[in-house]
């Protein structure tokens, strides 16, 4: 929370350049009864991660869903990759989602397969030949820390272990955009620390555009705070009052997107919902 | 009026879950037409399905033979006609309950299976995944179990009535002390093709009744784990009453095609 508070020198970074990986635009979505949210329009740029902020409950991960098309709006465009996915048929969207990787909650990993056959999914799917899949699968487990765990079943997996050989699962394809869903919820401190640090290897090593739903505080301003250093091989904080340009933040409240900016305007926001979440 | 609107729910609910089932069906079917097909696991499927089952069915249709055979065996003698006990017995396992069994069996074992195994990955969000994955969840999941489970149950239906006019034989000889060729001769010489087209015919239907019901049950769980269990039990009565209904539906137009 101490970062909150210091005024935000910002890095030189390179601002976001061209159309936006996502976009939506006067987004409503409802499930049998009154809308999850209404009017909700932002974009995510190449090369940008965007932090999701909000109560729980209040639809950010219904909003992550609706970004790869697995549930559809109610009103309002939803753009992947430049194209509108509102109405696209289900066979359409596979390919589109293809591009992109998404981490759920819980993990979701395939309990009946290997963590192996998990992180390979795609690969397997694609007929990959079997030596090139085991040598990308041993490279995204090393890239999460978890190589050992290359034969074990999810089952004898830890809660921040299955969360990190999902991140593996997300990222082995190279994906054009990644969608986080709560990826540190439920874990301890040190476990939350690993994964964040992998998500801001993730931003500052291959420039991968994401947005990462999450309602601890904590990890957000981690990621704006911290940079990831490839020669000491971790992440390491920035100087006092520096941030990261392209890490920015959303706020969800009561159906409505009630904050779009950079940690400097979160912290200094009048918004009565935004000053109560940060205290 | 609460009542008249509690009708009205119910029947806007029911008609929309027949447009959802036909509609989830008619896909599934037609996945099988349309690459990619997933070979590799409708061999896993039909190793889980059928060569699972085969204790079950083995069971079922030996004991039901001889249950057949004891049964008729005590009606027939007061008619002095316990000669045509393999004929009883044949006739009825191959036309009618070595289907019929075999579809409630495996439909017991299998759809709730698959209507579990499938809820849990929607509560787990598995299925999401699999979306995210770019991998459509009809063609890698459901399209299998259906073809699997078509195809399997044919060949354990055969696998029931061979064994079920085994038992009969069993409790002829053993038990009733006749003779075991009678019965077999008897048993051989009564069928007629339309018979064995009749037990071979209803399988492939039973087989698409249990698998895409366990599987559209399975894919619409919400609910969490409680979920799961409702989507499980739904599965398996709806698949089970259909069979019997089903069942009904064929025999009376069979009969009609090919009268006795």
């Amino acid at each position: 929370m101490s970062h909150a508070t210091t005024p935000a020198t910002e890095l030189p970074s390179p601002a976001p350049q061209g159309s936006p990986v996502v976009a939506l635009r006067n987004v409503t979505v409802a499930f049998d009864g009154p809308p999850v949210f209404e009017d909700v329009s932002f974009d995510v740029a190449p090369a940008e991660t965007r932090i999701l902020l909000g109560p729980a409950g209040v639809g950010k991960s219904v909003l992550l869903k609706l970004i790869l098309g697995l549930a559809p709006p109610l009103e309002g465009s939803v753009y992947l990759f430049g194209e509108d996915i509102s109405h696209m048929p289900e066979q359409d969207l596979f390919a589109l989602r293809a591009r992109a990787g998404m981490v759920f909650q819980e993990g979701a990993l395939f309990d009946s397969l290997t963590v192996r056959d998990n992180v390979a999914y795609q690969l397997i799917q694609e007929q990959v030949p079997d030596d090139e899949i085991d040598h990308r699968v041993h490279e995204a487990l090393r890239f999460v820390g978890l190589e050992e765990t290359f034969a074990l079943y999810p089952a004898s997996l830890s809660g921040g272990m299955r969360r990190r050989v999902a991140i593996a699962r997300a990222l082995i394809h190279q994906p054009e955009l990644i969608l986080y869903d709560s990826p540190t919820g439920g874990l301890d401190p040190v476990t939350c620390d690993t994964i964040i640090e992998l998500i801001v290897k993730q931003r500052d090593v291959r420039a991968t555009p994401s947005l990462l739903v999450t309602h601890r505080l904590q990890d957000a301003f981690t990621l704006c705070t911290h940079r990831f250093d490839s020669e000491q091989g971790r992440m390491v904080p920035l100087p006092e009052g520096q941030t990261i340009r392209n890490t920015t933040f959303l706020m969800l409240n009561e159906g409505h997107l009630i904050f779009d900016g950079s940690l400097h305007e979160l912290v200094h926001s009048q918004d009565a919902f935004v000053r109560e979440f940060l205290e | 009026m609460i009542a008249f609107n509690t009708i009205d729910r119910t029947v806007k609910q029911i008609v929309l879950t027949l447009q959802e089932y036909s509609l989830f069906a008619g896909s599934a079917l037609l996945n099988l037409f349309r690459p990619p097909i997933y070979w590799t696991d409708f061999l896993i499927q039909c190793d889980v399905i059928g060569f699972g089952s085969i204790p079950i069915v083995i069971l079922s249709g030996f004991f039901t033979g001889g249950v057949l055979a004891l049964q008729s065996s005590a009606t027939l003698s007061s008619f002095g006609a316990t000669a045509v006990t393999g004929r009883f017995v044949s006739l009825t396992m191959i036309r009618e309950l070595g289907a019929v069994l075999t579809g409630i069996m495996v439909s017991g074992r299998n759809a709730s299976s698959m209507a579990s195994e499938l809820g849990s990955m929607v509560v787990t969000e598995q299925i999401d995944a699999m979306r995210a994955l770019g991998v459509d969840p009809m063609r890698k999941l459901v399209t299998p179990r259906l073809f699997a489970t078509i195809f399997m149950l044919l060949c354990l239906t055969i696998v029931a009535n061979a064994f079920g006019i085994m038992g009969g034989a069993a409790v002829t000889i053993v038990l009733n002390h006749q003779n075991g060729t009678q019965y077999f001769s008897t048993a051989y010489e009564s069928l007629r093709y339309p018979d064995i087209l009749q037990g071979l015919f209803k399988p492939l239907f039973f087989g698409y009744l249990i698998a895409s019901i366990g599987c559209f049950y399975g894919m619409r769980t919400t609910g969490g784990t409680e979920g799961v269990g409702r989507s499980t039990i739904a599965a398996v009565v709806n698949s089970s009453v259909l069979i019997i209904f089903v069942d009904f539906l064929i025999t009376h137009i069979l009969l009609s095609l090919f009268p006795s």
